[in-house]
C-alpha cells in the first residue's frame, strides 16, 4: 500500500503540476484486490484536475476550427461558384456559422453532450447554465479520455461548437448559386435541431473514463451512452457527425432544389481557383485543431492525430491529381485542392485511432476515391450537387469511417481501443476482430445515412412549402450577390 | 487616313508596340479581347464537368495610321506578330474620316 501510494505520489506531481494536493487518500479502498491496485496507473477516485498545457491546447484547436469555416471553407466555396454568386457563398457561411454558434449556446450543446437517452441529451445545459458557479466562482469541467484529468467545460463547449457549424456550413455547397438566403437559414436550424446534435449526441456522448469507477458499473455507464458509442463505433473527430451528416443532407437539398439553370448546358467553372487554394490550405491547417483537438489533451494521441492529418492529406493530394493526370489528362489546381479535402475528410474518424500506415492507405485511397465521387458517381447520382459535397464530404467520410475498423486493428499499426473504460487497456492484435469492427462501423455509417436523409429530406419539404426554397429565375440569372444581399463582389 | 485593327495574341503585345514606334506611330489603343477564328478553343475540366471553351484571350491593337504610312504599319504588325502557328490574328484596315486632338482641337493628320 505504501508502494501504491509514492506512486500515486508521483503521477500527481507529474500530472497535476501546480494543483492542490489537499486531498484524503482515495487509494484506500479496502475491498479492492491487492493486484488490481497495482496493475492500474489510475487512483479509483483520483481527483480530476485541470491541465493548462490542455486548456491551453484546446483553446488553440478552437480557435484553429473556427478559421476552417470563416474564412477558410467561405473561401474554398466561394472560388468554385461563379462570379456573381461569390459573395452569396461567403455570406451564407458567415453567417450560418453565427447562426449555429448562438443555437449551440442556447440549446443545441445541450441537447447533444448532456445525459438522456440514446439520442438525445437532455435539457441541462440550455444557455450553458452550470458550466460556471459565479457566485462560487468555479467552473464546471468536462472529461478527456484520461481518468482523472479533466477540461473546463466551456472550453469543451467552444471547442464542439466549432464543430456544429462548420458541419452545417458544408452542406451549403451542395445549394450554392440557387438557394433564398431566409430558406437557408431556417433548414439549417431544423436539420442542426433533429440531425447534428442528436448523431453528435449517439456517436460522441459519454459518461467518461472517470465514471467508470468499478467493474460493476461498467455496463450501466454504457448504458448512459449515446446509441452508436455503446455500439462499439469509432469517430474520432467526426466521419459520421460532421462529414456523412453533411454530405446527405447536401445530396438530399440538391435533389429537393433543383438544378442550377443552365447546368449541363452552360459552362459554370469556378470563378477564382486561387481563392480555392487558399481555402484549402487554410482548411489544411485548422484541420488539425479539428483531428489533433479532439484527443481533447496535448498529449500522444494528440500527436498522432496531428501526425496523422498531415500525411494522408499529402497523400490524397497526390493520388487525386495523379489520378486526374491518368484518366483526365492533366493534372489541376482544383484537383489538388480537393484532394487535400478530400484526404482531410478520410482521415478525420481515424485520426487518432489508426497509425502511420493506417494513414498513408486512407490518404491515398480518399484521393481516388473521391475523385471517382465527383465524377463517375455524380453523374449515376445525377443530382446538380453543385460543389460536391457529396462525392467528396459523405465519400470521404464512408471511406474513412470504414477503413478506421481496419487499420485501429494494433497488428496493421493501429492503438485499438479498450476493452472496456474500468480496465482501460487496449484490446490486442489477437482478439482484434477487424470483420466485426467494420461490421460496426458500417453500421453507423447505415444509421447517419439514413437519418440525416431523413431528417433534411422533411427539413427541406417544410422550407420548400413554407418559404421556398429557391429563388425565382430572374435573380438566378442575375446572380445572388446583388439579387439577395445588394452588393457585387467584384466593380469594373 | 487609315485605322489599323489587328487581332494579335497576347504575348505578342510588346513586339508589335515596339515595332509601331518604329515606324513612327505615334500612338495606339490596346484593348483585351475574346473571340474564335480557324484556331478552335479548348476543353477545361474542373472535377467532374467538361466545358469547351471557344473565345481565346486576344489582345486588340488599334492604330490610327497616315495613308502613307500604311503599308509599312501593315508590315510591322505582320513581321512582328508572326509566330508561324494557328492563332496569330489578323488586320482591319478601315478609312478613317476625321481626326480631332480633344486638347488642342487640331484635327486630321496634325492631329495623329
Amino acid at each position: 500500500m505504501k508502494k501504491f501510494c509514492a506512486f500515486l505520489a508521483l503521477v500527481l506531481s507529474l500530472v497535476f503540476a501546480g494543483a492542490t494536493l489537499a486531498q484524503d487518500k482515495p487509494a484506500a479502498t479496502p475491498d479492492k484486490p491487492a493486484a488490481a491496485e497495482v496493475k492500474k496507473e489510475e487512483a479509483k477516485p483520483a481527483p480530476s484536475t485541470v491541465n493548462k498545457g490542455d486548456v491551453a491546447w484546446m483553446l488553440t484547436s478552437t480557435a484553429l476550427v473556427l478559421m476552417m469555416s470563416v474564412p477558410a471553407l467561405a473561401l474554398f466555396y466561394g472560388g468554385m461558384v461563379r462570379s456573381k454568386n461569390a459573395l452569396s457563398m461567403l455570406m451564407q457561411v458567415f453567417v450560418v456559422f453565427s447562426l449555429v454558434t448562438v443555437l449551440w449556446c442556447v440549446y443545441g450543446y445541450s441537447l447533444a453532450f448532456t445525459e438522456g437517452n440514446a439520442f438525445f441529451g437532455g435539457f441541462d445545459r440550455l444557455f450553458l447554465k452550470g458550466t460556471f458557479d459565479s457566485a462560487k466562482g468555479e467552473f464546471a469541467n468536462a472529461a478527456t479520455f484520461s481518468k482523472g484529468v479533466v477540461i473546463p467545460e466551456l472550453v469543451y463547449v467552444a471547442f464542439q461548437a466549432t464543430f456544429a457549424a462548420i458541419t452545417c456550413c458544408l452542406i451549403l455547397g451542395a445549394i450554392a448559386e440557387r438557394a433564398k438566403f431566409s430558406a437557408v437559414l431556417v433548414f439549417i436550424t431544423l436539420w442542426f435541431t433533429f440531425s447534428y446534435a442528436p448523431i453528435a449526441h449517439m456517436v460522441w456522448f459519454w459518461m467518461g473514463p472517470d465514471a467508470y469507477t468499478s467493474a460493476k458499473v461498467v455496463d450501466e455507464m454504457n448504458g448512459k451512452a449515446g446509441w452508436l458509442w455503446q455500439m462499439g463505433a469509432l469517430d474520432f473527430a467526426g466521419g459520421t457527425v460532421v462529414h456523412i451528416n453533411s454530405g446527405i443532407a447536401g445530396l438530399v437539398g440538391a435533389y429537393f432544389i433543383g438544378k442550377r439553370i443552365g447546368y449541363g448546358k452552360e459552362a459554370m467553372p469556378p470563378h477564382n481557383l486561387t481563392l480555392t487554394m487558399i481555402g484549402a490550405a487554410l482548411l489544411w491547417t485548422g484541420w488539425f485543431g479539428f483531428n489533433a483537438g479532439s484527443a481533447l489533451e496535448a498529449n500522444g494521441i494528440a500527436g498522432l492525430a496531428f501526425m496523422n492529418t498531415f500525411l494522408a492529406t499529402a497523400c490524397a493530394v497526390l493520388s487525386w491529381t495523379l489520378g486526374e493526370a491518368v484518366f483526365k489528362g492533366k493534372p489541376s489546381m482544383l484537383g489538388a485542392a480537393s484532394g487535400a479535402v478530400a484526404g482531410l475528410v478520410a482521415i478525420t474518424p481515424a485520426a487518432g485511432n489508426v497509425g502511420i500506415p493506417g494513414a498513408f492507405v486512407i490518404g491515398v485511397s480518399a484521393g481516388l476515391v473521391c475523385l471517382w465521387g465527383v465524377s463517375g458517381l455524380k453523374k449515376l447520382l445525377g443530382a446538380d450537387d453543385s460543389l460536391d459535397v457529396f462525392g467528396v464530404h459523405a465519400i470521404g467520410g464512408i471511406l474513412g469511417a470504414l477503413l478506421t475498423g481496419v487499420f485501429n486493428d494494433p497488428s496493421l499499426g493501429g492503438p485499438s481501443f479498450p476493452v472496456d473504460w474500468f480496465v482501460g487497456t487496449a484490446v490486442p492484435a489477437k482478439d482484434y476482430s477487424i470483420a466485426g469492427q467494420l461490421w460496426i462501423q458500417a453500421k453507423a455509417v447505415g444509421v447517419t445515412l439514413v437519418w440525416s436523409g431523413v431528417v433534411a429530406a422533411i427539413a427541406y419539404k417544410l422550407v420548400d412549402l413554407t418559404i421556398g426554397l429557391r429563388v425565382n429565375e430572374e435573380d438566378e440569372r442575375e446572380g445572388l450577390d446583388t439579387a439577395a444581399h445588394g452588393e457585387a463582389a467584384y466593380r469594373m | 487616313m487609315k485605322l489599323v485593327t489587328a487581332i494579335i495574341k497576347p504575348f505578342k503585345l510588346d513586339e508589335v508596340r515596339e515595332a509601331l514606334s518604329a515606324i513612327g506611330v505615334q500612338g495606339i489603343t490596346v484593348t483585351e479581347v475574346k473571340g474564335f477564328g480557324r484556331q478552335k478553343g479548348h476543353t477545361e475540366l474542373y472535377r467532374g464537368a467538361e466545358y469547351v471553351v471557344d473565345f481565346l484571350p486576344k489582345v486588340k491593337v488599334e492604330a490610327a495610321v497616315k495613308s502613307e504610312l500604311l503599308e509599312q504599319a501593315i508590315e510591322a504588325i505582320e513581321k512582328s506578330a508572326n509566330t508561324g502557328k494557328i492563332g496569330d490574328g489578323k488586320i482591319f484596315v478601315f478609312d478613317l474620316e476625321k481626326v480631332i486632338r480633344i486638347r488642342t482641337g487640331e484635327t486630321d493628320a496634325a492631329a495623329l
